[in-house]
């Protein structure tokens, strides 16, 4: 990972939310960064702040956010001093865009999708209605959605077209970046294979590049130049896609690793006994060390990021 | 029983809903305290009233605490009574039978208006002859008016003001001011300080005797003041709450409980069941709901249970009705229920054991909020004419000042003590209610 | 000619298990009501659908969204009753049973379903869950209930017994849930199990523990399970045969193995083609994939309902004729005019 002109840079980044029972540590100091037209995946359970970092990078909080620091640099600058319109009109959907999750079920179900789609168009670029619609249909042609669906309503098309008109959505801009979210948890097989399809050829032609918050450890690595695992509001290991799903190195993306079911099964899938941790009562030391078969005495002190070979794992055991 | 619990403390997180229960609590106690100490025959009786009944009472009487808040001062009525010992008697034997019965009482006079009448009321024992008062007035700068000299030979009434000869005496019809007017000044203003009625009585016979009972009719009465009738208005306001309460709390339960099961019953059974109960539900909403209360309470009977019963039955096939309809719809599609058919449940288990108990806690916040309507209806149906014959309720007070033209005389607390009790329980059933309604409905919760 | 896998094969044949639950020719059709009056057709969910399902078996029905597999699911369930053909449990036709027969019939089969905290009712223990499947049957006394609850819910391994039965659905995890789940299914000492997407919704590190989950209860009291999915990177761990669905039809039928080894109707695959498995070689190549979506089931396609989305397709038979079974392998049936 090259360390200048980097596209995305982020640095120490924490979003903390107020909660009756105390704060909720969803993102706690996430280091990471992303090259241009590079994708990368951020993989991890349910309840482990990646949503939350979308929304961070995105700076989509809720009316509960708390403490909210650490650096963001795209292309270089800190877009973390930026003020709300600045940011509004700069960053959000310019430079980068978003497909949050159950996205086919964010469509406003009384608008023509062609209408929604220019919508971004006509905010951020500026342009009349004429000139949005135009490149709505170019937006389309990448998608794969067809020229007459413009016109239509969202309820006339099925789950996997809603899903590349919320593509196209975020894609109406040009933006540099795109964050997506659980993009086809809800879809079937051949239409999320479909899908990556799409997201593939994105990448290759028009040079963007892609932050895919999953759980689904087999389909990200359709899309996956890196990977990031996420555990209890950490990043615990960071590396490229060939040696990460060859050979992950933190004990939980082993774990993970091991538990995902082949087709061409010469082993059972292990499964990972207890349950992550309540980013409310975090435990003290390591977070996945309650968990963890290869813990150690020094796993109760909190484990510092590890470079190794180019790649960077949160674990004792390979300081 | 721990979700009840866990509910109730959440509950107290909001302010409107502290306020809201406290209210209602206030007006449970009050309800509780007024069937208690007034029994149902006794606050009949007491509201139809009389003259019996009711004469120590002014008419038109505001409440006695009026004078915290004006400059004016005026008078507060009081009773008083030699039977009840409330007025000091001495007899003294004089030999040969006779007897002088003494009977005084001084009060202190601070007040910058006139009282409305001074009665003494007297009751004589005796067996033949009977005995002789005078009565006689003594004011505060010591000029001592003579009142009256009778032979009581019955339970006789002495109305100060309508004695022709008092006025005769006093040289004026208005009694009142003569006798409580300082003579040196020229507006009429009461003049201040220690008055003392002094009654002097002869018997003419052992064990004769005299009571005496002397009442004072202010400008103000008590704590809610006086009606046209001389009734004291804290009976119908204080036995008006348990009647606003049940009529508000049994129509909105049982509105809403019949509603739901209806709804139930028609969404899960679906075909001409449902199709029946859509059909009365948009008869019913066109159906004039007050026209066809006026014509039952004329035609048929005022009394508020038959009232209930009938605002009951023309509610339950309201628009609410569609409301339920469509949860129950979506619910009916709820995995659990699916699984329950997988598992053989029956179509009322199904009904009763799993679409019913999730409806409740939607169901509470709406019936809460719905109370207030139902007690406006009441005191609605009153005004109207329409209100229950016998009992007293806040409604009927608004509705007796209403025909007196309590407001154009300027009687506003006629007006305003039912009128502020209606509105403090629609604010407390409506604050309990919002709370309500953001703790079963997750999505309007505050995080 | 017999080879060596066709022997090992008729073992199966040699000792034939019991059939518990035989389908024959189900059809399973809704009608589209226009206004409330009159219809506008009819949804063919389920359109000329057989098998049979022996004892001890686990199968899997594989397909898309909107392939029908969720109304056979319910109809075989009880739910819904069959348009035309019929299901045979133990003898007795489904259609054919009263209303006792049908209570008899549902405390034999077990449902799991896809969504564990939508399953649950929220405002009843887990205790009471579990119960009222056995208040339905009619398992007299409550003594006994209590019993056979304390048994279920070892067998899922979810102890100590006593601590999850007084606490609500939502204190629970998604995997714990689904415990329960299962548990209010097998409670009832069913002989099959109908089990819809069972871990789709679980996270990733929990579905392999309930899957094995069922696999163990499977084994141990010699239930046969319907296992219905769309992620066929389970399907080897869990099942011995695979039926493919497309459209209301059972468009290829075989043994795991020689689905997964030897796909042969071109849906399936394109079905193996859009399943990943972990590899970084993945983001560098697109998948070859049919075009199109899934017909509606309103107005199929004529001829095989695939042919518009098949490369292979042959004109003037595919788009004609509706292909029947062909078994070009022991044991591996498939609806294809090209193994005709």
């Amino acid at each position: 990972m090259v360390q200048n002109n980097q596209l995305l840079r982020i640095e120490d980044l924490t979003l903390y939310f107020n909660s009756s029972q105390g704060p909720v540590q969803a993102v706690d100091g996430v280091n990471f960064g992303l090259d241009h037209n590079r994708a990368v995946v951020v993989l991890g359970e349910s309840g482990c702040g990646k949503t939350s970092l979308a929304k961070a990078i995105l700076r989509l909080l809720p009316r509960n956010a708390g403490t909210f620091t650490g650096h963001i640099y795209l292309d270089g600058q800190d877009i973390m001093p930026l003020n709300e319109e600045e940011f509004r009109q700069n960053i959000r959907w310019a430079a980068i865009s978003m497909v949050p999750q159950a996205a086919m079920n964010a469509l406003n179900p009384v608008m023509r999708v062609g209408d929604q789609v220019s919508e971004p168009a006509i905010v951020h670029l500026g342009v009349d209605k004429g000139k949005a619609i135009s490149l709505v249909k170019t937006m389309f042609q990448h998608v794969g959605v067809p020229e007459d669906f413009i016109s239509r309503y969202p309820f006339e098309l099925s789950g996997g077209m809603r899903q590349r008109v919320a593509i196209a959505m975020a894609l109406v801009t040009s933006p540099n970046l795109i964050i997506l979210d659980e993009p086809t948890s809800a879809l079937d097989v051949l239409t999320q294979a479909n899908i990556f399809n799409v997201l593939k050829r994105l990448k290759k032609e028009l040079g963007i590049s892609f932050i895919l918050i999953t759980h689904d450890i087999a389909t990200s690595s359709e899309l996956a130049d890196d990977v990031a695992i996420m555990y209890a509001g950490q990043i615990v290991e960071m590396s490229d896609a060939y040696r990460f799903f060859e050979q992950p190195l933190h004990p939980y993306s082993k774990k993970l690793m091991a538990s995902v079911p082949r087709l061409h099964a010469d082993k059972e899938p292990e499964f990972i006994t207890g349950r992550p941790p309540s980013l409310i009562n975090l435990p003290k030391g390591c977070r996945f060390a309650q968990r963890c078969t290869e813990a150690f005495e020094k796993c109760t002190q909190d484990p510092s990021d590890v470079k190794k070979d180019g790649r960077l794992v949160k674990c004792w055991l390979y300081s | 029983m721990n979700r009840l619990k866990d509910s109730f403390r959440t509950l107290l997180r909001y302010p409107s809903a502290i306020i809201g229960s406290l209210i209602i609590l206030f007006l449970l106690g009050v309800a509780v305290y007024a069937l208690v100490t007034i029994p149902y025959g006794d606050a009949v009786r007491l509201w139809r009233g009389g003259e019996e009944v009711w004469y120590q009472n002014p008419k038109y009487a505001a409440p006695a605490w009026f004078n915290y808040f004006t400059s004016k001062k005026e008078p507060v009525s009081f009773t008083v009574d030699t039977a009840k010992g409330s007025m000091a008697k001495t007899i003294t034997p004089n030999g040969q039978g006779i007897s002088t019965v003494d009977i005084t009482y001084s009060f202190d006079y601070k007040y910058d208006g006139f009282p409305q009448e001074m009665i003494l009321y007297f009751t004589p024992k005796m067996v033949k002859k009977y005995p002789f008062v005078s009565a006689a007035w003594i004011t505060p700068d010591g000029r001592k008016i003579r009142i009256v000299d009778m032979a009581v030979e019955y339970n006789s009434t002495f109305r100060f003001s309508q004695d022709q000869k008092l006025q005769t005496r006093l040289r004026t019809d208005n009694v009142m001011q003569a006798l409580f007017a300082d003579p040196k000044a020229k507006t009429p203003t009461p003049l201040k300080g220690q008055y003392q009625v002094v009654i002097s009585g002869t018997t003419f016979e052992a064990g004769s005797d005299i009571d005496a009972q002397f009442v004072f009719h202010g400008q103000l009465f008590g704590l809610a003041g006086t009606d046209k009738y001389r009734r004291d208005l804290l009976l119908p306001l204080l036995y008006g709450t348990p009647i606003a309460l049940a009529f508000g709390i049994l129509g909105a339960l049982g509105t809403s409980l019949l509603t739901m099961v209806i709804a139930a019953i028609g969404t899960w059974y679906g075909g001409w069941v449902d199709e029946l109960i859509q059909r009365i539900t948009a008869v019913n909403l066109v159906l004039p709901f007050l026209a066809i209360l006026i014509m039952v309470g004329t035609f048929y009977s005022r009394s508020i249970w038959l009232m209930l019963g009938v605002t009951i039955l023309l509610s339950i096939f309201s628009g609410s009705i569609l409301t339920y309809r469509s949860i129950f719809l979506q619910s009916k599609e709820l995995s659990y229920i699916e699984a329950a058919r997988a598992y053989g449940a029956s179509s009322s288990r199904i009904i009763f054991t799993y679409l019913i108990p999730r409806m409740i806690p939607l169901l509470i916040p709406a019936l809460v909020s719905s109370v207030p309507s139902f007690v406006f209806l009441e005191a609605s149906l009153a005004v109207l004419g329409l209100g229950d014959p016998v009992l007293p309720t806040w409604g009927k007070v608004i509705d007796d000042a209403f025909t007196d033209g309590a407001l154009y005389q300027g009687r506003y607390y006629w007006v305003l003590e039912p009128a502020v009790l209606l509105m403090i329980t629609g604010l407390g059933f409506a604050l309990l209610g919002f709370a309500l309604d953001r703790i079963f409905n997750p999505r309007l919760r505050d995080v | 000619m017999v080879s060596v896998s066709q022997i090992i094969d008729n073992k199966t044949i040699e000792n034939p298990r019991k059939t518990i639950l035989s389908v024959d020719d189900l059809h399973v059709w809704f009608e589209l009501k226009r206004f409330g009056f009159g219809h506008a057709g009819y949804v063919k969910a389920v359109d000329g659908v057989s098998f049979d399902i022996h004892e001890s078996e686990t199968i899997a029905v594989v397909g898309e969204s909107g392939c029908g597999k969720s109304s056979l699911l319910k109809t075989i369930l009880g739910l819904y009753k069959p348009t035309k053909g019929k299901i045979v449990f133990d003898n007795k036709n489904l259609s054919e049973l009263d209303n006792k027969g049908l209570h008899w019939y549902h405390s034999n089969v077990g449902y799991v379903q896809q969504d564990p905290y939508g399953a649950l009712a929220p405002f009843m223990t887990i205790q009471k869950i579990l119960e009222e499947p056995l208040i339905v049957g009619r398992i007299k006394p409550k003594a006994n209930r209590i019993e056979r609850i304390h048994k279920a819910m070892e067998e899922v391994k979810l102890t100590p017994v006593q601590d999850f039965l007084q606490k609500y659905p939502h204190m629970l995890s998604g995997g714990q849930q689904q415990r329960v789940v299962i548990a209010r299914a097998m409670i009832m000492e069913p002989k099959f199990l109908v089990a819809d997407e069972p871990v789709s919704m679980l996270d990733a590190s929990v579905r392999v523990e309930i899957l094995k989950l069922l696999s163990n209860l499977q084994k141990l009291h010699n239930l046969s399970v319907i296992y219905i999915t769309h992620d066929l990177s389970t399907v080897s761990y869990f099942s011995e045969r695979i039926f493919v669905m497309y459209a209301g039809n059972l468009i290829e039928k075989a043994r795991v193995r020689q689905v997964l080894d030897h796909p042969l109707h071109p849906y399936t695959i394109a079905l193996l083609t859009g399943t990943s498995e972990p590899d970084a070689k993945n983001a560098e190549t697109y998948k070859e994939l049919p075009p199109g979506e899934p017909p509606s089931l309103v107005n199929p396609p004529l001829g095989c309902r695939f042919h518009p989305r098949c490369s292979k397709m042959i004109a003037g038979k595919c788009d004609v004729e509706e292909p029947p079974e062909f078994a070009p392998d022991s044991g591996h049936l498939v609806k294809c005019w090209l193994f005709e």
